[in-house]
Order: C-alpha cells, then sequence, then structure tokens
C-alpha cells in the first residue's frame, strides 16, 4: 500500500542524511529528491491528482511556475548584494 | 419563486424549495450577517467609501504640511490632538512622525482598504454572480466570512492611530529594518504599536481576499449559466477573474514575510535585521543573519500584482459602460481577453523593478526590465480597444460615461509615464521623487477611482431600482477631472527637478536651488496642488449627498434604464433573494448593442436567436439549446 | 435557493464547486509556505559557515511524528472511502484515527520537542574568544578534518538567573557530548539518537559571550525559521483537526442522513487539505532535522 511505502521512503530519507556525498549541497540535493518522491506519491494518490480534471491542473501548474519563480528570480539577484556578517 | 415587489434596497423572499427551511431571516441575519453576494457587496461597498474618503482626509491633512511646513493647521489644528494624540500636532503644527504616519495610513488605506474591497469585492460580489445568470456566489458563507474578516482588519488598522505612537509610520511598504525596530523600546507595547497592529490587521485582509478570491474564480467557473460560454461573458467577468487569480496567489508570500516581520517585532527574531546592525549608536541585540531585502522581494512579489488588482476591475467596469453608452459591440473582445490574460501572467514576473536601487546586477535587471517593457503592451491594446470602440459610436454622455471617457486619457498618462521608470538608469534618477507618485496616482486616482463612480452611477439602478441625479453628477464630474489634474501633473515635474517623495518639509530642501517649472519652484508648485486637493474634497460633497439621497428620492426607473445586453439587466431592480425570476439561458454575446434588422438597438443576451437572424458563427454543440 | 453543483458536477469541467474551491485555496497555500521556504533558504545561504547547526532537533521523535502524519493520511483516504461506501461506522472510526494522530502529531511537538528547545541553551563565542575556550570547541580538529568551524557552547544552562542578572558574570553550563568531547570523531557528524547533556560542567565568561540565549525563535536565523515554520504547520495541522472534529460529531451524521454524498465531499475536501499539510511536513522534515 502507499502509506507503506511513503513509511519506507522515511526511512530512507533518514538513513540517505547520515551517508557522506561529499558536498553538504550534493546530501540537501538527494534529501529534497526523495521528498518530492515522496510528496508526488501522496499529491498523485492520496490526493488523487492523478485521475483530476484538466482544470486542476492548469490551476497547478501556474501555481508551480509562480513559485518557483519566486525562489529561482530571487536567487538570481541574491548575491548581487552584500552579505552583512 | 416570488418577486419582489418591495422598494427596499435589500429584499427577502421565501423560498418554497424541498429540503430547504422556510423561515424569516432576523434583522441581523439579513442585514448585518448576510450570506447572500448583494447584501456583502453593498457592506464591501459602503464600507470601503468610507475607508476612501478617510484614507482621502488623511492626505488632506498631508497637503497642509506640504503647502506651509511648520505652519499651525487652523481650526482643525487646535482639534487634532485630542483625537490622535498630543504628539501629533504640538499648537497645531504637524509633527515629522504624524506626517510619516499619515503618508504611511493614505497608502494602506486607500489602497487595501479602499480600492480593494470597492473594485474587486464590492463590484465584483454584486454584479459578477448577475452578469453570468447565477443566484449567489458558490460558498456564501465563506463570502460573508471574507467580509467580516475585512471588516476586523479595517477596525485594527483604524486602532492603531490611538495607540502609543501613533499608526504605522514605516511607509505603506513598511520596508525593514525601518519597519522592524519602529515604535519599540520602553514607552512602547509590544503588541499595540502601530507597526504591529498593521501587521495584525493586515493577515485579516489578507484571508478576506484569499477567500473572496477562491470565492470568485469558483463562481464564475462552476455557476455561469447555459449557453454563456467563456467567450460570451461581459468583459468585466474575465477582469474580475484574472484580478482574484492575482489576489490568491500573489498574497500569500506577503502573508509569509508579514508574520516573519511579526516575529521580528514580537520575538526577537532576525529574518529582516542583519548582523551588525546599529540604532541610534547602540548595536541591535538580536541575532542577525537576516536580510532586508527579502522583505523586499517578498513584498513587491505581491505588491506588483496588487496595481494590477488596483485597475484591472476599473477596466472592466469601464469596458462595460463605453459599449453600452456608444451603442456597438466593444472592438477587439478577444484581444482583449487576451491582453488581460497576459497581464495576469506577466505581473507575476515584473516585481523586481520596484527594486532597481538595491544593486541588482544586470542579468536580472535585464530580465525584469524585459518583463516590465513586454506587460505594457496588454495594457496600450486594452487601452486602444477601447478607444476604438468609440470609433463610429452612437455616443451618449450620461454620467458614467463621462467618468469612463475621462478614464482612457487618464489612464494613458498614467501608463505611458510609467514606461521610463521601467528602465533602471532613468529610475535611478525618478526613484521616490514625485514623479513615481505622479505616475500611480494618475493610474489608481483619475484611473480606477472614475471607474468606480462610473460604475457607481451605472449599477446604482440595479441595486436600489432608482437613477441617482444626473445634474450632481456632473456637478461631481467636472471639477473632480479639473482638480485630479491641477494636483498631479505639476508633480511629474517636481518629481524630474528632483523633489524627493515622503519628506515633511514639502522638497524645501531639493528646491532651494531654485529650479523653476512652469514659473513656480518645486516647492511652490506644492500650494496649487494643495488647493486642488481641497477643492476636491469639497467636490466629493455632492457625490455623497446624491448617493445617500437617491436611495430614497431618486428618479425611479425600470430594470433596464441604460438598455444594455448583459445578464444583471434582465433580472428586477433592486434584485431579490437568488437574482432571477426564471434562470437565464444565454444565447449570444455580450455586446449585442446595434444589431442589424432589429426594432431595438440593442439586443439582450438572453434573447433567443431567431432563425431569421445571421448567425455570425455557428456556436459549439454543446451550447445548443 | 440552492446553489447548484454543490455535490453533483458540472458537466463542462467535471468538478463539484468545493474542489474547485479547495483546490484554489491549496494553490495559494503552496504559495504561502513557498513564501517561509523561500526566507528559509536565502537565510541559509546567508549563514556564514559555522553558524547554521546540525542535529539540534531529535531525530527519532521527528521520525516518528512524520510516520504518525502519513498514517493519518491514509486513514482520512480510508475514512472518505468508508462514505463513499456508506459505510459510516467504519467512518466514525477512521475519522476518530486521524483525529487522534494529528492530535499526538501536536502534542509530541508542543510538550515535548518545543519545550525541550526552550529548556536548551547556546552562547556563542566572540570571534576573539574562541582561543580561549577550544577545550570546549575543538576547531583545530575540525580545521583538520575540513569541516565548518564550531561557534557556539550548548547544554544544559545550570544558573538560570545568569540570563537576566548583570551582576553575574559568567554561565555554567552543564555541556553537550560534542562541547564536553569535541576531538571526539564521533562528534564529527549529528547522531541519531539523541544524547542528553553530560554532567561536565564549563564556566564561559559573559565577556567572551558575542549572544546567548536558550533555543527561542530568537536565538538564531535557524530557529527564527524552525519555530515560524513549525508554528504555522501545526496551525495548519490544528486547523483541520478541528474540521475533522466538526465532521466527525453527531451533526455529522445528521448530515449523511439527509444528503450523504455531500457529507462524502466534504470529508473529501478536508482530507486534500490534511493532505497537503502532511505534504508540506514531508518537506519540513529533511530540511530541518536532517540536513
Amino acid at each position: 500500500m502507499v502509506g507503506a511505502l511513503l513509511l519506507v521512503f522515511t526511512g530512507i530519507t533518514v538513513a540517505l542524511s547520515y551517508v557522506d556525498f561529499g558536498a553538504r549541497k550534493a546530501n540537501i540535493a538527494v534529501a529534497m529528491l526523495v521528498a518530492t518522491l515522496k510528496a508526488g506519491m501522496v499529491a498523485a494518490i492520496f490526493m488523487h491528482l492523478a485521475a483530476e480534471k484538466r482544470l486542476i491542473y492548469r490551476i497547478l501548474i501556474f501555481t508551480g511556475f509562480f513559485v518557483l519563480g519566486l525562489f529561482w528570480l530571487i536567487y538570481l539577484a541574491w548575491y548581487d548584494y552584500p552579505v552583512f556578517h | 419563486m416570488d418577486t419582489s415587489t418591495s422598494l427596499e434596497t435589500h429584499s427577502h423572499s421565501h423560498q418554497h424549495e424541498a429540503g430547504h427551511e422556510d423561515h424569516e431571516l432576523g434583522w441581523w441575519r439579513k442585514y448585518i450577517f448576510s450570506t447572500d453576494h448583494k447584501v456583502i457587496g453593498i457592506q464591501y461597498g459602503l464600507c470601503g467609501l468610507v475607508f476612501l474618503f478617510f484614507g482621502f482626509s488623511l492626505m488632506m491633512l498631508m497637503r497642509w504640511q506640504l503647502a506651509y511646513p511648520g505652519q499651525a493647521l487652523p481650526v482643525i489644528g487646535k482639534l487634532l490632538p485630542y483625537i490622535f494624540g498630543p504628539g501629533t500636532m504640538p499648537d497645531g503644527k504637524m509633527a515629522p512622525d504624524f506626517y510619516n504616519s499619515l503618508g504611511a495610513m493614505h497608502g494602506t488605506i486607500m489602497i487595501f482598504l479602499g480600492i480593494v474591497p470597492v473594485a474587486f469585492a464590492a463590484f465584483g460580489n454584486f454584479v459578477v454572480p448577475l452578469q453570468i445568470g447565477a443566484p449567489d456566489m458558490t460558498f456564501p458563507k465563506v463570502n460573508a466570512a471574507s467580509f467580516w474578516a475585512f471588516a476586523v482588519g479595517g477596525v485594527i488598522m483604524l486602532t492603531s492611530f490611538f495607540v502609543p505612537g501613533g499608526a504605522a509610520k514605516s511607509g505603506w511598504t513598511s520596508y525593514t529594518p525601518l519597519a522592524d525596530i519602529a515604535d519599540k523600546g520602553p514607552n512602547y507595547n509590544v503588541i499595540f504599536s502601530g507597526q504591529t497592529l498593521w501587521l495584525l490587521g493586515f493577515i485579516f485582509l489578507i484571508t478576506s481576499s484569499l477567500l473572496g478570491a477562491v470565492n470568485f474564480i469558483t463562481t464564475i467557473i462552476q455557476l455561469r449559466a447555459k449557453g454563456l460560454t467563456w467567450m460570451r461573458l461581459p468583459f468585466f467577468v474575465w477582469a474580475q477573474f484574472v484580478t482574484a487569480f492575482l489576489l490568491l496567489l500573489a498574497f500569500p508570500p506577503l502573508e509569509a514575510a508579514i508574520v516573519m516581520q511579526f516575529m521580528d517585532r514580537v520575538a526577537a527574531t532576525s529574518f529582516f535585521l542583519p548582523s551588525g546592525l546599529v540604532v541610534n549608536g547602540a548595536a541591535v541585540s538580536v541575532s542577525g543573519g537576516g536580510n532586508p531585502l527579502l522583505w523586499q522581494h517578498l513584498f513587491w512579489f505581491l505588491g506588483h500584482p496588487e496595481v494590477y488588482v488596483l485597475i484591472l476591475p476599473a477596466m472592466g467596469i469601464v469596458a462595460e459602460i463605453l459599449a453600452n453608452n456608444s451603442r456597438k459591440p466593444l472592438w477587439g473582445y478577444k484581444s482583449l481577453v487576451f491582453s488581460v490574460l497576459v497581464i495576469g501572467f506577466l505581473s507575476f514576473v515584473v516585481w523586481a523593478h520596484h527594486m532597481w536601487l538595491t544593486g541588482m546586477g544586470t542579468a536580472v535587471s535585464a530580465f525584469f526590465q524585459t518583463t516590465t517593457l513586454l506587460i505594457s503592451i496588454p495594457s496600450v491594446i486594452i487601452l486602444s480597444a477601447f478607444f476604438i470602440s468609440l470609433w463610429g459610436g452612437s455616443i451618449r454622455f450620461t454620467v458614467p460615461m463621462l467618468f469612463a471617457t475621462a478614464f482612457l486619457p487618464m489612464f494613458g498618462i498614467g501608463g505611458l509615464t510609467g514606461i521610463p521608470l521601467a528602465f533602471n538608469s532613468a529610475d535611478l534618477y525618478l526613484h521616490d521623487t514625485y514623479y513615481v507618485i505622479a505616475h500611480f496616482h494618475y493610474i489608481v486616482a483619475p484611473g480606477t477611482i472614475f471607474g468606480l463612480f462610473a460604475g457607481i452611477y451605472y449599477w446604482f439602478p440595479k441595486a436600489t431600482g432608482r437613477k441617482m441625479n444626473d445634474f450632481w453628477g456632473k456637478v461631481h464630474f467636472w471639477p473632480t477631472l479639473i482638480c485630479m489634474n491641477v494636483i498631479f501633473l505639476p508633480m511629474f515635474l517636481q518629481g524630474m527637478i528632483g523633489m524627493h517623495r515622503r519628506w515633511y518639509d514639502g522638497g524645501q530642501g531639493w528646491t532651494l536651488s531654485g529650479d523653476h517649472v512652469w514659473g513656480l519652484t518645486g516647492f511652490q508648485w506644492n500650494t496649487p496642488i494643495s488647493w486642488a486637493a481641497w477643492t476636491m474634497g469639497l467636490a466629493q460633497i455632492p457625490f455623497i449627498i446624491n448617493f445617500f439621497w437617491s436611495i430614497k428620492h431618486g428618479k425611479k426607473v425600470n430594470d433596464n434604464p441604460w438598455e444594455a445586453t448583459t445578464l444583471e439587466w434582465t433580472a428586477p431592480s433592486p434584485p431579490p433573494h437568488g437574482n432571477f425570476v426564471n434562470t437565464p439561458i444565454a444565447y449570444r454575446g455580450p455586446y449585442e448593442y446595434s444589431l442589424p434588422g432589429r426594432d431595438r438597438d440593442f439586443t439582450m443576451q438572453n434573447e433567443p436567436v431567431e432563425p431569421r437572424e445571421r448567425v455570425r458563427r455557428k456556436p459549439p454543440e454543446a451550447v445548443l439549446v | 435557493m440552492e446553489i447548484p453543483y454543490t455535490v453533483s458536477t458540472r458537466p463542462d469541467t467535471g468538478l463539484w464547486n468545493a474542489k474547485v474551491g479547495i483546490w484554489l485555496f491549496l494553490a495559494s497555500e503552496v504559495m504561502l509556505f513557498g513564501g517561509l521556504f523561500s526566507a528559509y533558504i536565502f537565510l541559509r545561504l546567508d549563514a556564514p559557515p559555522g553558524m547554521w547547526p546540525h542535529g539540534l532537533l531529535n531525530v527519532p521523535v521527528g521520525t516518528m511524528n512524520t510516520a504518525i502524519l502519513i498514517l493519518s493520511s491514509v486513514t482520512v483516504v480510508l475514512a472518505w472511502a468508508a462514505l463513499k461506501m456508506r459505510r459510516y461506522q467504519a467512518y466514525w472510526w477512521y475519522m476518530l484515527a486521524t483525529i487522534l494522530c494529528g492530535v499526538i502529531f501536536l502534542t509530541v511537538k508542543l510538550v515535548y520537542e518545543w519545550p525541550q528547545k526552550f529548556d536548551h541553551f547556546g552562547a556563542y563565542i566572540k570571534p576573539e574568544a574562541l582561543g580561549k575556550y577550544e577545550q570546549y570547541l575543538g576547531n583545530e580538529h575540525a580545521a583538520a578534518k575540513a569541516l565548518p568551524p564550531r561557534l557556539e557552547i550548548t547544554g544544559h544552562l545550570h544558573n538560570r538567573a545568569a540570563l537576566n542578572d548583570p551582576n553575574i558574570k559568567e554561565y555554567e553550563v552543564y555541556l553537550d557530548p560534542v562541547n564536553a568531547d569535541p576531538t571526539n570523531p564521533a562528534m564529527d557528524r549529528p547522531h541519531f539518537f539523541y544524547v542528553p547533556p553530560t554532567h561536565k560542567l564549563a564556566t564561559i565568561e559573559k565577556e567572551d559571550v558575542e549572544r546567548a540565549t536558550m533555543f527561542l525563535p530568537t536565538h538564531s536565523a535557524y530557529f527564527a525559521s524552525y519555530f515560524t515554520i513549525t508554528g504555522l504547520h501545526g496551525m495548519h495541522v490544528l486547523g483541520g483537526v478541528l474540521v475533522f472534529i466538526y465532521m466527525w460529531l453527531p451533526v455529522s451524521k445528521k448530515l449523511y442522513q439527509r444528503n450523504p454524498e455531500h457529507l462524502a465531499n466534504r470529508v473529501e475536501v478536508a482530507g486534500l487539505f490534511w493532505h497537503f499539510v502532511d505534504l508540506i511536513w514531508i518537506f519540513v522534515f529533511p530540511l530541518f532535522y536532517l540536513l
């Protein structure tokens, strides 16, 4: 069942966080990948998104685009500003 | 369902449907805690208009300081300290902090307690369900909750004037770190300080807008009448639809930022406070590690879509009135719809043009400059389509039409003067000058507010069954139009010679260099501008009297006094609970004016298509009734 | 007056009203938590080396909480399925399970996790005094192993009065294991199991301290983000639990008897909100507890 799978993936997330992938950034990337997978399963199966109507997809795609734009555009400008330590 | 024969402003009829409890609602449930979209719309409208007038009064106070800095305000100056506190106007002369509070609250109140509630919530709530042939919104209780959240937020904002330190004074933009540290210290209460109350009030206002946005979008998607396809919707509905999406998706990051600023003020966090911050000579004892620019990004992520929230409903209103009073269809309906959708989309990726002076690199700046210039294109398309719609029409200058036609050049000036601000190089000079104030006020004041006035005069007969007085409408219109231009046109020039925004001294510091524009120094221009502002305040009095007097004594009219085509005019005036005697079916587009071969110059949307009519295009199969 | 498509679907969209409404609301919630996560990202990017802590949160407890939330997502789906199959009793039990899971989650957070943090002390040492406390910080060892520098001494504060009393000139701290034995290789990475402060007492002069507080939001950018995001998330969990309680009380049985599909729709909508809350936690957990 999906629930069991999610629990397994949670365990994997925790275990992987103790593995040294070299840079900390790599650990973050791996953890986020697993998290996205889990989130995808929750969304697709529990929230029934996989079988949802086109209208809902459209709303969510625009939302996803805007939230990623929020992150990405701020990030692009971020190191142009001085960082105060 | 029985029709109402009542001539009251709000009417209520009994339903006898299976499964629906038959009960007479008490006065409180009928007029105060109503879930009927029309009552809620009127509640929003009246509250919003009161807030608009209050915000306007704050500006009139500011204008005294700008024209006669350091001088005691006669009569009112002695009374104000009794209302706002003794520190605000000692001896009737305005204190600098009070000036800043007036400025910050003028902006906040006009935008979030005035224009958004009236343009989006009031007009949207009242008109949209009627225009799409729906009995109400999809979520009436959520609608009521939305209004009451707005009311609570408004009360909190007003209360902020009466706490120690007075209302928020860090600009309507509440930039950190100033907003984080303002009104803090031994003399101030942690929660009951102006800025903290601003933050709390805002959370309620945002909640209200989010609930409203969900309601609008769902209603427009789900409750369109039979035959009312997307491309048969009145442009007003399209405008409200896009506006609702802007509110839905742009407000939450600001809500997150507000929660974080609240934590900074109340829990001594440092979301927006950098390390090493020194205030009044002492190092600030917080953890540091924050960044003030994070606030700016999150604020303007809302801030930019917000300005489209302010203009799109007014564009929608103007569209309806132009078509109606030129007796011909709107020109370029498809391009109007396409443009408004593109504006909605692009408005999410232009926000950093409010941040040109923060030192962003060239690549990011180039991106935002490009998107900002791109977004001017659909705006121009919309304005051009409106102008072209007038061509060849039988124009009649009813009072709504006066305001709607005045909207066009006024919005044109406002929009075009924004173009220099889209370039970070030009904005280096113009940022934070009066040029910017003139630019956005032209769009919102003789732009949106004219649209709102037009809408009030236009839909008043539908809400009350009576018309507002035409003569006094014109007395309202002409001085307002002239004063708007006397106020804001010189501001462009004041800005171009360098007069700075938000300065308490009326720009004397800058204009000591003696630069003259049109014969006066920048500072000297403050005087005619202020007098025009006060005159404009007086010019609103006929409107206020006309509005309230006409509710009971205006000329009674039939259900469709403007001979308009859209579905709201098929309902009784005022519409009963449930809106329509018979659920309407739409057979045609929204602007079927002057159809050839008909005896009337308008054909309503719910009139069936007769065989003898040349059908312009074959309707899709699904809507053939 | 009936609002159309409250229970039945509109033909051209295939949706009933509340479903459109809840997805729109969830879209706005994505933007809300997006704003919060963006703050996390940029605050963390800006943190100088050694300033963003790791291993301060209890991982087994967090993992258990994650499992509880996942379980509650499963039970709410089962509750909805039971309603669609018109089995009210089964619905009632699954809904109760969901509510209990939510309550347990909140209790663990509010009664154990947060207070445990509020009780923990941390003092950032001034850069010029770092050498003086090398025995507790082990920065030479860290530099040799290319680990980030250690700038803070943490543990259980023995003399609480020192926080507010300017007359007391030093903090007496029962050191955390990483400060009690900093050169031990086992301290290089965070532990899985929580190890409480040791009995080793250290005295830190106030004049050597940059800043010292309990682990409150004010302590650091990390805790500011942690408490704000988990706090807001917790408020959403609470909201969801309250809605579920309302749908579980006898008043729901009345709606079930009048129009069972309407109740099923309401449960589905509330369930969607609940899954979203779970989804946010799926991201919060690794970002704060593990990374």
